[in-house]
């Protein structure tokens, strides 16, 4: 159990939340244009990193909004919390995976 | 010590190279002929080599699928010029931290053949391994809760029994007589409609399994190393040639990634994107009590999935973490929920007191299904996915891996669980099975 900092109601355990998974995948734009292959890999295929993650959260049982995190996978520690459609933070990829 | 000079004395100092020649057969003799010298003369179960600078194969993760994978290579491919590379010692992965659970009533053809085979390895395990894995066929019973859960239910049975695999649907009182102590009661939270039962199905010693197949591979020649993390792949054109190791290079024509939890990671070293996720897993052990629960249990409704262990401790897995994590535990209120279910559905169970708790980290794919395959790079493969129930497959997975290795092809019980359906769209659907983790 971790807690997390929502970006509307401050910080609340992980439990209130829902995760998303990955975050800034790109939705294709011609996907009329797409190839198998191509279609595989934005459906399927993913970083599933070991080190900083960034992922999408709702905050399900709370003011339900949506938002970025980036989090350690080895550790589990949130480091930093942003809005949906907000880029990354720069400083975080300093920090070595 | 040695009983007065009755028996030689063997000398202690056995080298690496000759315990693999010499592997001792385990049986009741041996157990009373080393019982006459307090036990002191048993050999190491198998050698710990310095890795050799090159090997035909290198195998990645020293779990049960690593080590069957290896086993089956030697024996039943002739290739025994092998290393398998264990970051950590071997079974402590997933292997030595699941609960067990081994059966074959999958819903879908290619499911169902591949652990049926592996189900028929089981059977006959010990002797193969002349290692006792304490494989117990004491019956799995899936429970249903609401009408559609019984249909679903039946469905299943019918299309199991198809295959040629057992399965037969249990009426609520034919549950209640094979396991009194659990709640049948309509009032209860979780009624019980009734439950599918495979009788074949079962559990074994999780570590057994993996040291039994150690044992087996290093006495054809394999190279068990441990503490030896693989931190990069080396790459010439399209062809794999070798990996960076904690230990040094270590260069092969051909790799397999057997590594769990961690197979992502591995493939990203050698530049592939792989349709998986890793996921925290618990699971939990109460104190030993009296035999009380004959057969295994699992509740994909609820979560909850309970054996008895030999040694009579409540063996009890709960469901996966939502979050990606490599931490190797999960979070509480996982396990809150999942106690809740079981003392509703076993009342008995709520005085028991918990001794251990830990966490796996388990890779699930997008079908639920496992991946057993070649990769665009030659001489690479990947044994992954299986998620949160592996275990029951261990040695199918491992045999078939061998073949695919080996020949550099699938057999064609793993054909169908290549990288490749994912493209192709032949996704083998398996989340009504893996609803819970087991
Ligand atoms: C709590 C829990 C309960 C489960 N219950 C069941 C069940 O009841 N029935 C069932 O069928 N399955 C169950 N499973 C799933 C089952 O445990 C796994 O599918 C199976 O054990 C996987 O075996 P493996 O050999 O592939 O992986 P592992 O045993 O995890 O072996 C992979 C090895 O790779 C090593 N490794 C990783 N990275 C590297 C590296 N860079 N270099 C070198 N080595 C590396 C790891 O240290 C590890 O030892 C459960 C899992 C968990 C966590
Ligand atoms: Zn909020």
């Amino acid at each position: 159990m971790f807690l997390i900092n929502c970006p509307y109601c401050g910080p609340r355990e992980e439990s209130e939340f829902h995760p998303a998974g990955e975050a800034h995948l790109k939705r294709p734009a011609n996907p009329e244009k797409l190839s198998d292959i191509e279609w595989a890999d934005y459906l399927f295929m993913r970083q599933n990193t070991k080190g900083i993650l960034l992922e999408r959260w709702v905050h399900r049982h709370g003011c339900r909004r949506w938002f970025n995190v980036a989090r350690d996978t080895r550790t589990n520690k949130v480091l930093h919390v942003y809005q949906m459609g907000d880029s990354p933070p720069t400083q975080l990829k300093h920090i070595k995976p | 010590m040695y009983l007065c000079g009755l028996l030689e004395p063997v000398p202690c100092g056995l080298s690496d190279t000759m315990l693999s020649k010499s592997m001792q057969k385990y049986s009741i003799y041996a157990l009373l002929r080393n019982a006459l010298n307090f036990h002191e003369n048993w050999h190491r179960a198998w050698r710990s080599p310095a890795p050799k600078p090159e090997y035909d194969v290198i195998i990645v993760g020293g779990g049960g699928h690593g080590l069957a994978t290896a086993y089956y290579l030697a024996k039943e491919h002739g290739i025994t010029n092998i290393a398998v590379l264990e970051k950590g010692w071997i079974g402590g992965g997933n292997t030595g931290r699941n609960t067990t659970i081994i059966r074959s009533n999958y819903l879908w053809d290619e499911s169902a053949a591949m652990y049926e085979k592996s189900l028929q390895l089981f059977e006959g395990l010990s002797q193969e391994l002349n290692f006792n894995i304490m494989f117990s066929q004491r019956g799995v019973m899936n429970l249903a809760h609401s009408l559609s859960d019984m249909r679903e239910l039946k469905r299943r049975v019918n299309a199991i029994r198809l295959n040629g695999i057992d399965s037969e649907i249990l009426t609520t009182i034919q549950i209640k007589e094979l396991l009194p102590i659990i709640n049948t009661s309509p009032q209860s939270r979780y009624p019980i409609l009734g439950a599918s039962l495979q009788k074949r199905a079962g559990i074994a010693r999780h570590d057994a399994v993996a040291w039994g197949y150690a044992r087996g591979a290093d006495s054809h020649g394999v190279d068990i190393i441990q503490n030896c993390e693989v931190t990069g792949m080396l790459r010439k054109g399209g062809c794999i040639t070798g990996v960076e190791t904690t230990k040094g290079i270590i260069q092969a024509p051909k790799i397999g990634i057997v590594a769990a939890g961690h197979t992502s990671v591995l493939a990203a070293m050698a530049g592939i994107r792989l349709p998986l996720n890793s996921y925290p897993l618990q699971a939990m052990v109460s104190e030993p009590i009296k035999p009380i629960h004959p057969c295994v249990v699992m509740s994909n409704a609820v979560h909850v999935y309970v054996s008895q262990s030999d040694k009579g401790e409540m063996v009890l897995g709960a469901g996966i973490d939502g979050y990606h994590s490599y931490t190797q535990r999960g979070s509480f209120h996982v396990v809150e929920g999942q106690l809740g279910a079981l003392c509703e559905l076993f009342p008995i169970f709520s005085r028991l007191r918990l001794v251990r708790q830990w966490g796996g980290i388990v890779d699930i794919s997008p079908d639920a299904s496992p991946i057993l395959s070649k990769t665009p790079i030659k001489g690479f493969y990947i044994n992954g996915g299986w998620g949160t129930g592996g275990f029951k497959a261990t040695p199918g997975s491992g045999w078939s891996f061998a073949h695919t290795i080996a020949r550099d092809e699938p057999h064609e019980l793993n054909a169908p669980f290549t990288l490749d359906r994912f493209v192709s769209g032949a996704l083998i659907d398996e989340h009504g099975a893996a609803a819970v983790a087991h």
